[in-house]
């Protein structure tokens, strides 16, 4: 019984997950471009619901919409403005500029909000839910509920709408769509604006879970390329595989080596994934 | 004799496309042969499999009396076998020069820079680059290009080369010096297998003609003979031009 | 002209400890370690054109193997030198391992590393003090004999990596790496061992960095894992030679006497902001200076430098 619980904190676990990776994969697939912010910008949208919260009183789950469209804004405007000027350039270049960008926003953001740790508390708190011995907290079920439905939208705007279609046009060969009339310099825009968005959401459904500081950020990105790379880079099915998976390992680590060696572990699977095999569980395809 | 290059039964596939299937067939030193087929019939591919890019799923490649299906690429390069790519890839940012050097310091053997830089200028001369020897190579023109991707190639020091469609987007003079430049080659001793759409420079420069068609070895005989094989007219040639060019022929 | 300048500074790097104070001294180490350091990213990053963020996972090997070495009881000297060596192995084994990855995936795994031994260093209680930290024996000399020893350890640090750096620079692995930076598939076709290639410089750019972590551990006489682990010592070095000039001899000495004068200048009233600005420096620098201070108008130089420009 305590195996299917801890798979079922996995699985839950691993929804959120997803929702965490998408927007880095989306941003990684079509820009080719390794967002180092991706972290940042969740926690900036945890703590916009912290304060949303804490002020407004506004439920962080009712404020998820709102995070996506900040940091859609933000996003936009960073691509704009910075990463724009990079795009096509080598590796190294465009890694050190989001690297530095993040430097910048990591510093602001611990001027503002300080380091130290905060969380959303709901009042009243939601207790949790008997699903036949099994034991799930329902703030997490509905995490994993908002998550799961974010994917899914995400993925159905990919294939469904005009812009979607044109994002994934870019992906598959830049040059062609821009004979076929596409705006890539808009489409990109738009794209690291969804990657935030998807940050943002994430970070909102983040607050109530887990204990958000600026300090958390570099792991959220380094679970961000584990999902990315174990799933296989470049489609949201890949990302949802991910994320189920690293949540699941994450789970069953922690039950036998203890919660302190999740990121080891998940950084050595990396590793070792990126020595054998670079192209993850369902390898690479172009964005679907 | 051994044959210098020797393919027996190779076959390649990638996914559920069959690339090359089941070819045989035999080079000797000294000759230049031709390999034409219609696009996608694999022969890239089969370039590609003799310089070790590729790995044969089936089959094997001797080299004299060597095996070479399992040798890595620069292996097989140290050992005398040279290409020119479709599309030509130079090192963009480095001169003629010094492009050049690279295959002769290497593959090429010479032991220093200075002495391969040599080396260099003289296959820059035989290929009539050298006046553009301080030029970075993105600078040159399509032809000069593919003659750089030629100069390349022969300070690699090669006994067999694979030239890889060399005469593509070119006009008819550049086309009549690259041939020039060819027979030039071959006049040192280097045995060529030339892969060609230009049917002029196939019936012109070779003593003999591969067809390959959808992987498979469909003709290997003279150029005169492989023009009137009713085989290689329907699958590549047409009967238009067949009639045509029957009598260009040996 | 210019050999005359090289040997005037060379002069003036020997007899500084004569004419310095402390503080000067202690400033000329740091810079004398960064030119280390970038010079030896330099071998991977700029001449072989691999995106390498493992610098700091070799630092903090190369002070944790050396300091755990000295509380063992090996002298100093011969501890750096086995911290070097050990460094070496591993980052060869790690090259095996991952330099057939290209550009994302590559830097990704290199960047890593770093946060994997570092994990692995807090968790190895009892040989590294974990989260603790490590103690290093004190020296029995006064301050200003150790600051003028680490000084000159520095010094013999970092000249080592000049010199190898020209030395490659003119010799059959340079010019292999470069071709390998330019075109790596031509560069197999011309029968060059890319992999062997590689791993060299991958080498080249561990050994230097983790002979500095030794040095490093035995000048502060503390380290513990977040401070030697630090990913800045991955992102400073690239900053450093990215303003020096990627790919040429002297771009990470440049870029580091450079970096360390804003840094010294600049920097140090602003505590509560260095990383942002860091990160404002980087990206001003990527936008606008993509080829360094070095750019404009030196042909020659240009052609060697990894290509910057969009395809």
């Amino acid at each position: 019984m305590l195996y299917v619980q801890v798979l079922v904190n996995g699985l839950v676990l691993g929804g959120l997950y997803s929702c965490i990776a998408v927007g880095f994969s989306l941003v990684w697939g079509v820009l080719n471009v390794i967002n180092i912010l991706h972290g940042s910008l969740i926690i900036l949208g945890s703590y916009a619901a912290f304060f949303a919260y804490q002020y407004l009183h506004i439920n962080p789950f009712l404020f998820v919409p709102v995070a996506a469209l900040l940091l859609f804004c933000l996003g936009y405007a960073i691509q704009l403005v910075f990463i724009n000027r990079v795009m096509g350039s080598p590796v190294l270049i465009t890694l050190t500029l989001t690297f530095g960008l993040n430097l910048l926003l990591y510093n602001l953001m611990i001027l503002a909000f300080k380091a130290d740790f905060r969380k959303v508390t709901l009042s009243p708190p939601l207790g949790s839910i008997n699903l036949g011995g099994v034991i799930v907290p329902i703030d997490r079920l509905i995490s994993m509920g908002f998550a799961l439905a974010l994917v899914g939208l995400l993925y159905a705007l990919l294939r469904g709408s005009r812009i979607g279609r044109a994002i994934v046009a870019v992906r598959m060969d830049r040059e062609a769509a821009q004979l076929m009339g596409v705006n890539v310099k808009r489409i990109y825009a738009i794209t690291f604006g969804l990657g935030a968005a998807m940050a943002g959401a994430a970070g909102s459904l983040f607050s109530v879970m887990f204990p958000i500081s600026p300090e958390t950020a570099n792991a959220l990105l380094g679970k961000a390329f584990v999902i990315c790379v174990l799933g296989g880079l470049g489609s949201v099915p890949g990302v949802m595989v991910g994320g189920l998976t690293l949540g699941i390992i994450e789970s069953y680590s922690a039950l036998f080596f203890g919660p302190e060696y999740s990121v080891t572990i998940s950084f050595t699977l990396l590793i070792l994934l990126l020595m054998f095999r670079p192209t993850g569980i369902m390898g690479r395809r172009g964005y679907q | 004799m051994t044959a210098m290059l020797r393919l027996i039964n190779v076959s390649r596939r990638f996914g559920g496309l069959i690339a090359v299937n089941n070819v045989s067939f035999e080079l000797r030193a000294g000759e230049i042969v031709g390999l034409i087929g219609p696009n996608g019939a694999g022969k890239t591919t089969l370039v590609n499999l003799i310089t070790g890019v590729h790995r044969a799923g089936a089959g094997e490649i001797w080299y004299g009396s060597e095996r070479i299906d399992r040798l890595p690429p620069d292996r097989i390069a140290r050992r005398g076998i040279a290409r020119t790519f479709q599309v030509v890839q130079p090192f963009p940012l480095m001169t003629v020069l010094e492009n050049v050097t690279g295959g002769a310091l290497f593959a090429g053997g010479v032991p220093t820079i200075r002495a391969a830089k040599e080396k260099a200028m003289e296959h820059l001369t035989f290929t009539g680059l050298s006046h553009l020897a301080e030029r970075p190579a993105s600078a040159l023109t399509l032809a000069n290009r593919k003659r750089l991707e030629l100069a390349k190639s022969l300070a690699t020091n090669p006994r067999l080369l694979l030239l890889d469609e060399v005469n593509a987007g070119l006009n008819a003079a550049e086309i009549d010096a690259a041939l020039d430049l060819i027979r030039a080659i071959a006049e040192r001793g280097i045995t060529i297998m030339l892969i060609e759409h230009v049917m002029k420079v196939v019936l012109k420069a070779t003593s003999r003609v591969l067809v390959l068609h959808h992987g498979e070895l469909i003709a290997d005989d003279t150029p005169g003979n492989v023009t009137r094989d009713p085989r290689v007219i329907e699958a590549y040639l047409g009967s238009k031009f067949a009639a045509r060019y029957g009598s260009l022929a040996p | 002209m210019m050999r005359v300048l090289a040997f005037a500074v060379a002069v003036v790097l020997v007899m500084l400890p004569a004419l310095a104070d402390n503080y000067l001294l202690r400033v000329a180490t740091t810079m004398l370690m960064y030119s280390a350091l970038a010079l030896g990213w330099n071998f991977i990053g700029g001449f072989a054109g691999y995106p390498s963020f493992a610098t700091a996972a070799f630092f903090g090997l190369g002070a944790y193997a050396s300091g755990v070495l000295q509380t063992k009881g090996v002298p100093m000297p011969a501890a750096w030198a086995l911290g070097g060596a050990i460094v070496a192995v591993f980052a060869a084994a790690l090259g095996r391992a991952i330099l057939h990855l290209r550009g994302h995936y590559f830097a990704i795994a290199s960047l890593v590393v770093a946060e994997v031994l570092r994990e692995i260093t807090n968790s190895a209680t009892d040989l590294t003090g974990g989260g603790m930290g490590l103690n290093l024996p004190v020296l029995s000399l006064d301050v200003t004999a150790q600051a003028r020893l680490f000084y000159y350890a520095m010094l013999v640090a970092a000249a080592a990596a000049l010199a190898t750096t020209a030395l490659v620079a003119h010799n059959r692995l340079g010019f292999g790496l470069r071709c390998i930076q330019q075109n790596e598939d031509a560069a197999i076709m011309l029968g060059i061992n890319t992999l062997r290639y590689k791993v060299v410089a991958f080498v080249l750019s561990a050994v230097f960095p983790g002979v500095c972590g030794g040095i490093y551990a035995s000048w502060v006489n503390y380290i513990d894992p977040t401070d030697v682990y630090d990913v800045l010592l991955s992102v400073k070095p690239i900053v450093m030679v990215l303003l020096g000039g990627v790919g040429t001899v002297m771009g990470g000495v440049y870029g580091a006497v450079l970096f360390l004068l804003m840094e010294e200048l600049v920097w140090r009233n602003l505590l509560q902001f260095h990383a942002g600005l860091l990160g404002i420096i980087v990206v001003c620098l990527v936008l606008f200076l993509p080829h360094g201070l070095r750019g404009a108008g030196w042909a020659k130089l240009w052609r060697r430098r990894t290509g910057e420009a969009a395809p």
